[in-house]
């Protein structure tokens, strides 16, 4: 049996149908901002900006302990104190909910996780305890005489220990630290293998632990309704579908009693997708104290506690490739550090699999994955979630096999990236890559840096004693995910498809009011979607009103609402779309009864519906809103107008084969290619980017715009990542890194000049031709690490192993190359 | 711990209203005027002072508010990003911001007004380089910051 080719991959695909042209008009135009107005002066409501009478602030007491047992809680002394409303206690906790509903099957699926630590702490910053108090400063100081006695254990701090025989155990219900293993393979690996040229084995690679700080912390506003049992929770949690579903159960209540209301949210980038645990103490207390309940995080407190992002190494890595570059497979073991709750986790197992190619033709792929539990923080989404990871190792893998074996990364690059005329691109395990001209990308983006003269740089640079080095990050944002992908890790799962929901109205005086089910974090959707029903209303974006944020209230939301996992352009944008056309449709129909015309006859323009060949003859859209909703006697009586639409959109998605881990796993697939240009002081290993461009296709951009600003901040959180961010841990398990002081994030003095350009690949599969977009930094980490190897070539020669390359390992790179060319190894195959 | 916080009155002139309130001697400015004025556009985005998000400026001097107390602000005229707009109209530097889409989800924002406003008042001309130092004590993760300069840069003269 011969390797398959991507040539024959490309005839079996199974492609979604193909829907109609993109629209012409507001949308592909950077209007700016509706949301800014507000926002400039201050008038934006974020969580913490809402008082309520009589609230009481709450503040965790959390474990000073990376493992421990709880061995006594005494709240008294704190609840003696005047002003101190009251405390919760783990102990309240387990008898008053249940455990948070496990994603994974066995053995993650036994892990009993609350809202606080029950009887055992298992990372440094765990809430144990919750004091509610009159003022911020009395619950911190209140916290402070909360008594807890740990009865201290052994931590697991490295993944690489989890799973040894002597490893202390995190969850003693599930056996071991093994939370999750899969075997993913696809294609004939073996056969791979045994027509390669060359085998490069890399033993050991690893993907750091950081997140994006979002600049507001988790928060929430939460009230009880006695007399009805409902919770109203302000909060900026960025999917409240997924909340509800881990709360409901928990609090043993059904999600009309769960009524979440956000507006503006200081930047999420997946981080707050997880906040259910704290949401639920704020509930518990609410009802415990009869009092609103509000909980601002400590940015102390986010770091040490939420949401890091997948660390992740790569053990025993083979790549198979022919003499000519050509790759035909690879085959590794990933291994992922979890920290110590499966918050979101195991998804991060499978989620990787939408970009399991990268973007590249091999057709032969094994991956085994193993998540283990540590004694660390528990990770969650993080912009580029779990893909990030992935698709570093892939350009990682590309960058080692081109350096070992003495080729052009831009030639190996472009011999093995899946072709423009292959497209749509079924992968190995069956994603359909809807769209793209990778190798056009890559051409501008060299082009953006001046790469022609690169060689003449680097010897400038030389003569100034400076090592340079140019790197490619080539990389994809799968969007619009198919959470049928949740079954290849646990097939009892009932989850699949995705959706969104949009209405929109007309009313009384002719406002057009839109709603939407996301929860927007400054990506925009209040403007482009205004453009998308300005277009099909025939009116201007000024004239539409789009909701700030989401209320569940609202009926705009489905199981799947909220902002994250690039999707807003398609699910949102088609939502909004969908229920203007119905919208669009109604005002024809009851123009048609005032007008007298056939509905076919007549045109919207103008902020009116008139007959196209009399634009006299019109009604403007106040008239319309006001006869429907006011002044509705004597209407035709089957005339079904409300003028009051709601749209869910679907995306076409079959339920993938849970046997072969085969299906498309999202519907679009948005480029990315970043080339970063580096100069590195070999003295010191110091070095800074002097070039950078990023080069972005996400189909049609309704907001030019809006789409460059997503690219400019994925590429500062990269850099941020790839240079300096880190959560970095002691032996002990204790954070060093659990502030803006120790955690440097990237500043204004550290931005490198940047240039942007894009191409539009429309997607064949959506109804605006649009993708999700906005993740794809990770293209950044990349381009940064391929510049840092790239620089030291001739100097050593060192592989750049890991995602996280501060200055001090530039330098050790330096000193001591051979503790990395230990890592690689070239064989004849 | 502190059972018992002494407290003291204080007079302060915010964006051109004068407020007289008792405020706790351990409360800090930005809590003062988030909590007790309902001044809400200064925000808080560390605990450390390391992020800008509570710039506002105090007798004519950029101020971290959170690296204050409220008791050091008695006496003192504050300008806050509420008073930014002029009747009602935002101003040069605002609109800037909004053209540039120099903000995304707008939680540094009111921070990096202040500090720019600082700038341009001290150093109505600046060089890029001047604008990049005068923001280097305030944190976006939004926006990589490439927009904002270019929207300070615009309103320079």
């Amino acid at each position: 049996m011969s390797v398959e080719t991507a040539s024959e991959a490309r005839a079996s695909a199974v492609a979604p149908e193909r829907v109609e042209a993109p629209l012409k008009g507001w949308a592909g135009q950077s209007v700016p901002r509706k949301e800014d107005k507000r926002l400039v002066q201050g008038e934006g409501l974020f969580v913490d900006d809402i008082k309520r009478h009589g609230m009481g602030y709450l503040h965790f007491v959390r474990s000073p302990y990376a493992h421990a047992h709880i061995t006594r809680i005494d709240v008294s002394a704190a609840e003696a104190i005047p002003g101190v409303y009251g405390t919760l206690t783990g102990e309240e906790v387990a008898a008053l909910t249940d455990p948070f509903f496990q994603i994974s099957s066995p053995p993650g699926a036994h892990v009993k996780d609350y809202a606080l630590a029950v009887g055992k702490v298992r990372y440094v910053g765990e809430p144990v305890v919750a004091v509610v108090a009159e003022t911020r400063e009395l619950a911190r100081d209140a916290s402070e005489l909360v008594e807890v006695e740990y009865e201290p254990l052994p931590p697991v701090v490295d993944a690489r220990r989890a799973l040894d025989e002597d490893a202390p155990v995190l969850h003693e219900e599930a056996g071991s630290n093994l939370m999750w293993t899969g075997v993913y393979e696809w294609g004939d690996v073996e056969q791979a293998f045994a027509e390669a040229d060359r085998i490069v084995t890399i033993k050991e690679l690893h993907f750091h632990r950081f997140n994006s700080t979002p600049l507001e912390c988790d928060a929430a506003l939460v009230e009880y309704n006695r007399g009805v049992g409902q919770w109203t929770i302000y909060t900026n949690n960025q999917f409240p579908g997924f909340a509800a579903i881990m709360m409901g159960p928990a609090l043993r209540v059904g999600l009309d009693k769960l009524r979440f209301v956000t507006q503006d949210i200081g930047g999420g980038f997946g981080n707050k997708i997880t906040s259910h645990p704290q949401l639920v103490v704020c509930c518990l207390l609410a009802r415990k104290l009869n009092r609103p309940i509000q909980w601002t995080e400590w940015r102390t407190d986010f770091h040490m506690s939420m949401s890091h992002g997948n660390e992740r190494w790569f053990h025993d890595t083979e790549v198979a490739v022919k003499e000519d570059g050509t790759l035909l497979g690879f085959r590794t073991k990933a291994l992922d550090d979890a920290g110590a709750w499966l918050r979101y986790e195991p998804l991060g197992g499978v989620i990787w699999a939408q970009v399991t190619p990268g973007m590249y033709r091999w057709r032969n792929i094994r991956l085994e994955f193993t998540q283990v539990a540590t004694n660390k923080a528990p990770v969650s989404p993080n912009r580029g979630y779990s893909r990030m990871q992935h698709l570093w190792f892939t350009e990682r893998v590309i960058d080692i096999v081109a350096h070992e074996l003495g080729l052009d990364p831009v030639e190996v690059r472009k011999r093995n990236y899946i072709r423009a005329e292959e497209m749509p691109y079924e992968t190995p395990n069956g994603c359909v890559y809807d769209s793209g001209d990778y190798a056009r990308m890559l051409d501008l983006a060299l082009e953006l840096v001046g790469y022609d003269r690169i060689e003449e740089r680097r010897a400038e640079a030389a003569s100034r004693g400076k090592l340079l080095g140019v790197g490619i990050g080539s990389t994809l944002d799968s969007g619009t995910n198919n959470f049928g992908q949740s079954r290849l890790i646990n097939p009892e799962l009932q989850f699949s498809g995705n959706n969104e929901v949009a209405t929109v109205k007309l009313d009384i005086f002719g406002e057009i009011v839109v709603t939407l089910g996301t929860t927007p974090q400054g990506q925009g959707h209040e403007t482009t979607a205004a453009q998308v029903v300005a277009d099909i209303l025939g009116c201007s974006v000024d004239d539409v009103h789009v909701r700030a944020g989401h209320d569940s209230y609202w009926n705009s939301h489905a199981g799947f609402s909220g902002t994250y996992a690039s999707q807003f352009a398609v699910t949102g944008l088609s939502a909004v779309k969908g229920a203007t056309e119905m919208l669009a449709a109604e005002i024809k129909k009851l123009g048609s009864v005032i007008l007298g015309a056939p509905e076919e006859a007549l045109e919207l323009a103008d902020g009116t519906v008139r007959v196209k060949d009399n634009p006299e003859a019109a009604l403007p859209f106040m008239a319309c809103g006001a006869i429907i909703n006011a002044n509705n006697a004597g209407l035709p009586e089957d005339l079904d107008v409300t003028l009051n639409c709601r749209y869910v959109y679907r995306p076409p998605f079959q339920p993938p084969d849970v046997e072969r881990k085969y299906g498309n796993l999202t519907l679009t697939y948005a480029a990315q290619v970043h080339v970063a240009v580096i100069e590195v002081d070999p003295e010191t290993g110091y070095y800074e980017i002097v070039d950078y461009a990023a080069v972005d296709d996400c189909g049609v951009r309704i907001n030019p715009q809006i789409v460059e600003g997503q690219v400019m901040g994925a590429t500062a959180q990269a850099i941020g990542a790839a240079m300096h961010e880190a959560f970095e841990y002691d032996e002990e398990g204790n954070l060093l890194t659990p502030n803006f002081y120790d955690y440097h994030v990237p500043h204004a003095l550290d931005m490198p000049p940047l240039a942007t350009g894009a191409i539009e690949s429309p997607s064949p599969f959506t109804p605006l031709g649009t993708k999700g977009m906005g993740e794809g930094g990770g293209a950044g980490i990349h381009a940064i690490c391929a510049a840092v190897q790239d620089a030291l070539r001739g100097h050593g020669d060192a592989i750049v192993w890991d995602s996280h390359n501060p200055y001090r390992r530039v330098w050790e790179m330096l000193q001591h190359p051979e503790r990395t060319r230990e890592l690689v190894e070239v064989k004849a195959a | 711990m502190a059972t018992v916080a002494s407290s003291k009155s204080i007079t302060v002139t915010v964006n051109g209203t004068t407020y007289e309130r008792e405020v706790p001697a351990r409360k800090l400015l930005i809590h003062f005027l988030r909590d007790d004025l309902d001044l809400t556009g200064s925000h808080i985005g560390c605990d450390t002072g390391n992020c800008g998000a509570c710039s506002v400026i105090v007798d004519g001097t950029l101020v971290k508010s959170c690296m204050m107390l409220a008791v050091q602000a008695d006496g003192a005229t504050i300008e806050t990003v509420e008073g930014l707009a002029e009747d009602g109209e935002l101003n040069e530097l605002q609109r800037s911001f909004n053209e540039h889409h120099a903000l995304q989800c707008g939680y540094c924002t009111p921070g990096m007004l202040m500090s720019a406003t600082a700038l341009l008042r001290a150093n109505p001309s600046p060089s890029e380089q001047e604008i990049r130092k005068a923001l280097q004590g305030n944190i976006c993760r939004c926006t990589g910051y490439w927009n904002i300069i270019e929207a300070v840069k615009a309103v320079a003269k």
